[in-house]
């Protein structure tokens, strides 16, 4: 069972974001804590994407705070949440094609030599450690992304997340692209963070998914929130009729 | 690959030139480059490709070449920069205004040793400066390059006139002459010495990033192979080094340097060129240019943010800042440039380095910078700009008419991209 008695790890307050008349999201409030999983659910364009992204430093919002580990975050741009300790994994991938597997993993924080150069073998041997460890059928490591397929540009944006030590993970449909045996190894993966205790959003279609990965879900609709409940406490078609009609579920109404 | 003798074998045969992991594409130049040099050479009977023709051929390009290097990284990051010639004219200004107006001035007389170093650094602080503006309106303001540069154009090509008020300045200071092609080579002795340091580094460069593969356990080339490449590039530089030290000094500019030293030219005594202080400064930009797109952060920044720019900039590079940094790079560089240009033709004039900004970009085109963004390389863009300048003095020594030439020219660099596009689409490189 997750400890919800102490401070979140993040706790987002009232954010709202609108871009030119829409309110992309409106009056949000989610909280995270350490070794939680917190499912985020909603249609195609309930604002799910957005509201992470002001987390992760991609927009800022228009109004509400951000507290992590109870103090004030001012997070302005995604090297501020990278102090922070907040890794994401985009829901677009955010690669550079033209860049190889070690070259994207490292992009931001290159390994360096004593003289200052990059250390391309260093981070080419670092890269092949992790990949052997998320995917271990991942050979291309000469390869721009580009040429890699849909799951494996998955894997290079799992492992960059991964990599760094984050406290808090951000992951925006991570195994959209992913088959069966890569989707079971991602929930692992999942499963042994949450045990090292990092807070982990993740947000996922699946509902299905989301009851035996996360210890919690909040469903947004339109840009509103929902409600957030344990999904022990609900049904898989509990959460669907709060995702589709945007009612809470009776027996937690009160 | 669909018979059935292909299959049979347990690894996949590789050609010679995959053994020896020489990119292609720059194979297909230098291939271009030999014909060019060729034909240009059965033409004129032999004449293109005399010790002379090399050498003047050479320190034509050396002032587009540096330019060029730092237009792959402009157009890497998927900007452009018209106005690389306008700001070399602007910072030769500059240059011709210090050296013969500023400094004597205040007391730095006519051939005081200080005056060339003092013009060098103004020139290059000025084209930072500006290039550093450009950056600035293009990465902060968001303005498109292609809008900023093109009123560039027109901008710095006439704040240098306004500058020297239209006139042409000079003659320029004797040293800072020295940079400009044959009015300062290395001589004989000290080109060979430079060769074979050069020769050594190469193979050293070659041998150390095998050590290092190896000691990461990664896959390396047949050992022959690198002796190969080691054999490849000695005869390359040597060559090189051998047909410039080839270009003899006039008997009569001989004379006149004995008699300067009051002694008398002994008989049968000759004495070759050598490298050109000129060249040795493309070099030495070529090599850093090199080393600071593949071995320093700012150029895993710029080639990231060239193939993804939201990439980049959710990877915490700050790409806004980066733009500065390239183009104040590339401003830098226009002030190099200016100074081989200048002191090539020893003045100042108002229309230096017109219609460079063509030859640059066309420079980096062929040598496979992709308008699209994200790839390019240094030496490509150097053997674009020779193929240029090749195409265009062959043309004049064969005699083909001005106008014609620039056709070819035009020509040539749409087709240069058409070849490059249908490479690409072939390999399924990006
Ligand atoms: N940069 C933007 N500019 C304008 N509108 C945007 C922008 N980003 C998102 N939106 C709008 O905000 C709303 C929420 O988008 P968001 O990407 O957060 O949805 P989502 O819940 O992640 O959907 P999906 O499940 O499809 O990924 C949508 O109406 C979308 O069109
Ligand atoms: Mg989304």
């Amino acid at each position: 069972m997750v400890d919800r008695t102490g401070t979140p790890l993040v706790d987002m307050r009232d954010i709202s974001i609108s871009f030119g008349g829409i309110k992309a999201v409106d009056h949000v409030s989610v909280d995270l804590f350490p070794g939680e999983v917190v499912g985020l659910l909603g249609h195609n364009g309930a604002g799910k994407s957005t509201l992470i992204k002001c987390l992760s430093g991609a927009y800022q919002a228009n109004a509400g705070e951000i507290y992590v580990n109870g103090q004030k975050a001012e997070i302005a741009n995604p090297r501020d949440a990278r102090d922070y300790n907040i890794e994401t994994i985009y829901q677009t991938l955010a690669l550079a094609d033209n860049l190889d597997a070690a070259s994207n993993l490292f992009l931001g924080r290159e390994l360096t030599t004593s003289m200052g150069f990059v250390n391309e073998a260093a981070m080419e041997a670092e890269t092949r450690k992790i990949m052997g460890r998320l995917n271990p059928n991942f050979q291309k490591f000469a390869a721009p992304v580009s040429a890699l397929s849909g799951g494996q540009r998955q894997s290079v944006a799992i492992a960059r997340a991964v990599y760094f030590q984050a406290k808090i993970l951000i992951m925006d449909e991570p195994t959209a692209a992913l088959g069966p045996q890569e989707t079971e190894m991602v929930a692992q993966l999942i499963e042994e963070l949450k045990r090292q205790g990092l807070g982990i959003f993740l947000i996922d279609h699946d509902v299905h998914q989301v009851k035996r990965l996360c210890d919690r879900a909040a469903v947004m609709k339109n840009g509103k929130l929902v409600g957030v409940v344990k999904v022990d406490e609900v049904t898989t078609d509990d959460l669907l009729a709060m995702i589709i009609a945007g009612k809470k579920p009776e027996h937690l109404a009160a | 690959m669909a018979d059935a003798s292909a299959s049979e074998a347990p690894t996949q045969r590789k050609n010679i030139f995959q053994t020896l992991e020489i990119d292609t594409r720059l194979l297909g130049m230098v291939g271009a480059f030999i014909v060019v040099c060729l034909v240009f050479n059965l033409l004129t009977d032999g004449r293109f490709l005399t010790p002379r023709n090399v050498f003047n051929l050479t320190i034509q390009t050396v002032s587009v070449a540096i330019m060029a290097t730092g237009m792959v990284f402009v157009i890497v990051t998927r900007h452009i920069d018209l106005s690389v010639g306008s700001l070399l004219a602007t910072c030769s200004a500059m240059m011709a205004i210090t050296q013969t107006n500023i400094l004597p001035s205040i007391g730095l007389d006519l051939g005081n040793p200080l005056i060339a170093p003092i013009a060098i650094i103004v020139g290059l602080a000025v084209g930072a400066l500006i290039g550093a503006f450009n950056g600035w309106l293009v990465g902060y303001l968001a303005i498109p390059a292609f809008i900023v540069t093109l009123g560039g154009l027109l901008v710095w090509r006439n704040v240098g006139w306004y500058m020297t008020k239209g006139q042409t300045i000079g003659p320029l200071d004797q040293n800072y002459q020295m940079l400009g092609g044959i009015g300062g080579t290395l001589g004989e002795t000290a080109s060979w010495i430079l060769g074979v340091l050069a020769v050594l580094a190469a193979c050293f460069a070659i041998w150390s990033a095998r050590k290092s593969r190896i000691s990461h356990d990664f896959p390396v080339k047949p050992v022959w192979a690198e002796f190969v490449l080691m054999g490849i590039s000695a005869v390359l530089i040597l060559g090189f080094i051998a047909t410039l030290n080839a270009y003899e000094v006039p008997t009569r500019v001989l004379e006149r340097q004995f008699e300067a030293r009051g002694e008398v030219l002994p008989e049968g005594y000759s004495e070759g060129y050598g490298l050109p202080f000129s060249v040795l400064l493309l070099v030495i930009v070529a090599v850093t240019m090199t080393i600071v797109a593949r071995k320093t952060r700012l150029g895993r920044y710029i080639f990231a943010t060239g193939g993804n720019p939201d990439a980049a900039e959710l990877s915490g590079i700050n790409t806004r800042f980066l733009t500065v940094k390239i183009f104040a790079i590339m401003g830098i560089l226009c002030g190099l440039a200016a100074v081989v240009a200048s002191a090539r033709l020893s003045f100042h004039s108002n229309d230096i380095g017109t219609l460079d900004e063509l030859r640059v970009i066309a420079a980096a085109v062929i040598g496979g910078t992709a308008l699209a963004g994200g790839v390019g390389t240094i030496y490509g863009a150097i053997l674009g700009a020779l193929i240029m300048q090749s195409l265009q003095s062959g043309m004049a020594m064969v005699g083909v008419d001005a106008p014609f030439q620039n056709i070819v020219v035009g020509a040539v660099l749409v087709i240069a991209v058409l070849v490059d596009i249908i490479y690409r689409k072939r390999t399924g490189a990006k």
